[in-house]
């Protein structure tokens, strides 16, 4: 059955059942006998084809495609099944006409006619052509944005936009990156291939080049002679000169994030101005999401800078006594909060190291920034370790004389090893009392305690005195640890009881082997749930002399 | 592809020089052990894996059979990763030609990122792979235990690694190693994975859309000398997710975990009289074991996979047999759950699979599992 598409209406139409009304349709429309003799044709058929005639041969008036398409319905070699076809609706033909693109509708008459309807189809098919292209281009920015913004390392992105460049605009593209020292990074992708150099060079031999790594005078893509093409810009696999070439500015976040030069092969068409828009278009995002990645590398090198006196310190052996050290903090994705811990070494072994662990009131970098100031403080009142108390004071009148409000509570570890004992010195400040893990598995709590610092003009602590043997250890913690809600019910709070049953199974065991414990059975503890900062050190007692050439160092733990 | 001839006999007495140190914590002996093998000859990458290695799956087992304490598996863990970090200090750069990064020019080493996933705290497996890569002649970043997504994710950005390898021990972290493998792809970085959480075979590995799998170190070695392709981009079209996790069944199940427990720790106190009896210690133990199989059990609504969660019925059922505790407590805790998860269809075929599977463990009487 034959449909008119803009006549849905009627659906099925011959010239002989619908009079002559036909002859006044704005669409051409004819119908030619079984020889291809044109029988009747209306006016606009008449304006497409000024030769037709009534009597006239199709194929003298129309072009082949028609009437090529006339002779297979008219007298195709099988008539049955082409009568069939006829009846059950044909393909419309397609077919150019004087630069229009026509549509061919034909409707077989019963005795051997055919009237042929003709749709001009230029405009529908030129949009549609139109659609399709913008939908490709839309496709494929989406595409590149994502790619491009997937990486914030700048170096990674830089390879992105010259491989999507390569891949879809050109054969080869470079991007040049803002000068360094007077040295440009050059990226270079050829097909799938990508490589780096760094190259010394003057921009202003290249036409276009030093503006458009400016960023000014604003121009568009620009066309450079490729003979002008220094050597490093012409990759390998690129044979002789390219064909083409375009310098493109990559806008940035208000400075210019570099420049992108594409080749082409000679031999290929040059680019027309839907692919020069596209060009643009692509460049626009390139350069904002190299930017994006210029700026959080340089953010996070900052942040790198600035934090590294905050981060907990490695903790390892010190003068025959065992260190181990172990941080979480509240903010999964901060690496610094308001716990903190330092070993200080003695000058020799027969001098205390001083281990200190504390925890500054609330969390996040604010509390971060006021545990480096009492770190700091600390390192410089290490002359005075030998007496806790003055220690304290100090640092209670520097923190209530600073102009934060903030208070922290402490732990002050004088540790010395005498013969196979390690003797320890301990004073709390408002902090929980450390416990003592002793071979036999009994936990003791050292009897020390004090006020807290950073709040009263006052400060009072009293000292306990430990000796370790072999294998004992001496544990500081926060009450991060035993504060920490979560179990196997829900909600219930870790406490000091379960975390002196969990010191008690670690009987022997290394200083690392106990934080790692402890962290990991508070870390069991919380799950997934929101926490506090949480710190812990052991202090060990080693059982054997220990390995020297190991010197308990370990990588792991964020350390790059 | 290496002239030294390392025979059976003399890794044999390596391993077993090694094991009786570690036996009796002697850190001295344990790196005499390791660096005479090493200076006899041993290449370092077969020190690493065939004695140290070796020793630690041996320290696995000698724990599920009930032969060493938790602490002692600890104490011993602690020694081989110094011994680990003495091998890695006394060892000379590697000489081999260094694995080139993929589509580059070939004269830019592969930078590996090693990470155990968020709440994974057995390192050993991930510090020793890491150590082969160095070997091999990787730039490697390792970044040891429990690594919090963000923290990876950071990590990548700045030093722009071209692949990641991501090891998890515990099945019960594959939803968090789904996160961690999602995100890291969607910053255009590949991720394999390793570790006996991703199943025997790598299934789970396969299943959370991971680039690659290893079942040990010398294959992930090889499966990253290969080059791995980067994902493009994020990904957000319809394959990438887990379509069974449609019907909540994992959510739920993890949302109530702690309700779960109670419930069923309840039911327990009900059907066992002998729990009466029990301490608040013994109590909260096995609620921590009912938490267990509860977190299994999600594991396995997650993965759409009943044999995770039989197959640690089984294991945990013999871990109990070994210690001589009756497993008959397991069962009796699967059909209270089975009774609190009435709605929920996968729930009732898992619990029902883990029923039948335990029928095969003798368990000579019901009691508690802490009894």
């Amino acid at each position: 059955m034959t449909v008119f598409e803009h006549e849905s209406g009627r659906s099925r139409v011959t010239p002989t059942v619908a009079g002559t009304s036909w002859l006044c349709s704005p669409h051409p429309a004819l119908v030619a006998d079984r020889q291809g003799g044109v029988v009747e044709f209306n006016d606009a058929a008449a304006d497409l084809f000024p030769e037709m005639g009534v009597g006239s041969w199709l194929d003298e008036v129309v072009p082949a495609w028609l009437a090529d398409a006339h002779r297979r319905l008219a007298r195709p070699p099988r008539t049955r099944s082409a009568e069939a076809s006829v009846r059950t609706g044909r393909p419309s033909l397609r077919g150019s006409h004087e630069g229009r693109l026509l549509r061919a509708h034909p409707t077989e008459s019963g005795h051997g006619d055919v009237a042929w309807w003709l749709v001009d189809d230029s405009d529908l098919t030129a949009a549609q052509e139109a659609l399709r292209a913008e939908q490709e281009r839309t496709a494929l920015l989406a595409e590149a944005s994502t790619q491009l913004l997937s990486s914030l390392n700048p170096d990674r992105c830089l390879e992105k936009a010259a491989l999507l460049a390569a891949a879809h605009l050109a054969d080869a593209a470079l991007v040049i990156s803002p000068p360094v020292r007077n040295r440009y990074g050059v990226v270079t992708a050829v097909g799938e291939r990508v490589t780096g150099l760094q190259v010394a060079m003057d921009p202003t031999a290249v036409p276009g080049l030093a503006e458009a790594l400016q960023g000014f005078p604003p121009v568009p893509a620009r066309w450079i002679d490729p003979a002008e093409l220094p050597e490093w810009a012409v990759p390998e696999g690129i044979e002789g000169p390219p064909g083409s070439v375009s310098i493109t500015s990559l806008p940035g976040h208000g400075v210019p994030a570099g420049v992108l030069i594409l080749l082409r092969r000679s031999g290929r068409s040059a680019f027309d101005a839907s692919e020069e828009l596209f060009a643009r278009l692509f460049a626009a995002r390139a350069g904002a999401a190299l930017s994006a990645a210029r700026m959080y590398a340089e953010q996070a090198r900052i942040t790198r800078a600035l934090i590294a006196e905050l981060l907990p310190p490695q903790l390892h052996h010190v003068h025959g006594v065992d260190f181990a050290g172990g941080y979480r903090t509240s903010q999964e994705t901060e690496r610094i909060g308001g716990d903190f811990y330092d070993v200080h070494a003695g000058a020799d072994a027969d001098q205390e190291s001083l281990a200190v662990l504390g925890d500054v009131c609330g969390k996040g970098l604010d509390a971060a920034v006021l545990t480096g100031r009492i770190r700091s403080t600390l390192h410089a009142l290490l002359p005075l370790a030998d007496d806790h108390q003055n220690v304290l004071k100090l640092l209670n009148g520097a923190l209530m004389t600073a102009r934060h409000t903030r208070f922290a509570t402490l732990v002050l570890a004088s540790v010395r090893r005498a013969g196979g004992r390690v003797r320890l010195r301990l004073t709390s400040a408002g902090h929980p009392g450390p416990l003592i893990l002793r071979t036999t598995g009994e936990v003791e709590e050292a009897d020390t305690s004090g006020t807290l610092v950073g709040a009263l003009a006052e400060v009072t602590s009293r000292s306990a005195t430990v000796h370790l043997a072999p294998g004992e250890t001496c544990l500081l913690y926060t009450d991060g640890i035993t504060e920490a809600r979560g179990g196997p019910l829900g909600s219930v709070m870790f406490g000091e009881e379960r975390l002196r049953a969990a010191l008690a199974e670690c009987v022997g065991l290394p200083a690392e082997a106990v934080v790692e414990r402890m962290q990991m059975i508070a870390g069991h503890w919380v799950g997934s749930g929101p926490h506090d900062d949480m710190a812990v050190v052991a202090i060990t007692a080693p059982h054997t002399t220990h390995l020297s050439a190991v010197n308990g160092h370990t990588r792991g733990r964020y350390t790059v | 592809m290496t002239t030294h001839t390392t025979t059976s006999s003399g890794l044999d007495a390596a391993r077993e020089r090694l094991w009786a140190a570690l036996g009796e914590r002697d850190e001295e002996a344990a790196a005499a052990a390791v660096l005479d093998a090493r200076d006899a000859g041993t290449p370092v990458e077969e020190v690493l894996l065939d004695v140290i290695g070796s020793v630690q799956a041996r320290l696995g087992r000698a724990w599920a059979a009930g032969r060493i304490s938790v602490a002692q598996e600890h104490a011993a863990t602690a020694i081989q990763d110094r011994l680990v970090a003495a091998l890695a200090r006394r060892t000379p750069p590697s000489p081999r030609t260094r694995p080139a990064r993929p589509g580059g020019d070939g004269t830019v080493p592969q930078r590996v990122t090693v990470a155990c996933v968020d709440g994974e705290w057995h390192a050993l497996p991930a510090r020793l792979l890491a150590e082969v890569l160095s070997g091999r002649g990787f730039l490697v970043d390792y970044l040891g235990a429990h690594v919090p997504t963000p923290h990876l994710i950071a990590h990548l950005h700045q030093t722009g690694a071209d692949v990641v390898a991501l090891s998890s021990t515990l099945p019960v972290r594959l939803p968090t190693a789904h996160a961690a493998v999602t995100a890291v792809q969607a910053i255009g970085i590949p991720v394999i994975v390793g570790g006996a959480a991703f199943g025997p075979d790598g299934r789970y590995a396969r299943l959370l859309g991971a680039d690659g799998w290893a079942p040990d170190a010398r294959a992930a070695a090889s499966l990253l000398a290969g080059g791995l392709r980067r994902p493009e981009g994020a990904r957000t079209g319809p394959g990438q997710g887990l379509p069974h996790l449609l019907d909540q069944e994992y959510t739920l199940v993890t949302r109530t975990r702690a309700q779960l427990t109670r419930d069923v720790l309840e039911g327990l106190e009900a059907k066992v009289p002998a729990m009466a009896a029990y301490t608040e210690e013994q109590r909260e133990r096995t609620a921590e074991d009912i938490a267990h199989i509860v977190d299994f059990l999600a594991a396995s609504l997650y993965t759409d996979d009943a044999e995770l969660f039989t197959g640690f019925l089984t294991w945990t059922a013999e871990v109990l047999r070994v210690r001589g505790v009756p497993s008959g407590a397991l069962s009796a805790a699967l059909d209270l759950l089975s009774d609190v998860q009435h709605d929920f269809p996968r729930a009732q075929t898992h619990l029902a699979a883990g029923r039948r599977a335990l029928a095969h463990v003798p368990a000579p009487q019901a009691s508690g599992l802490h009894a």
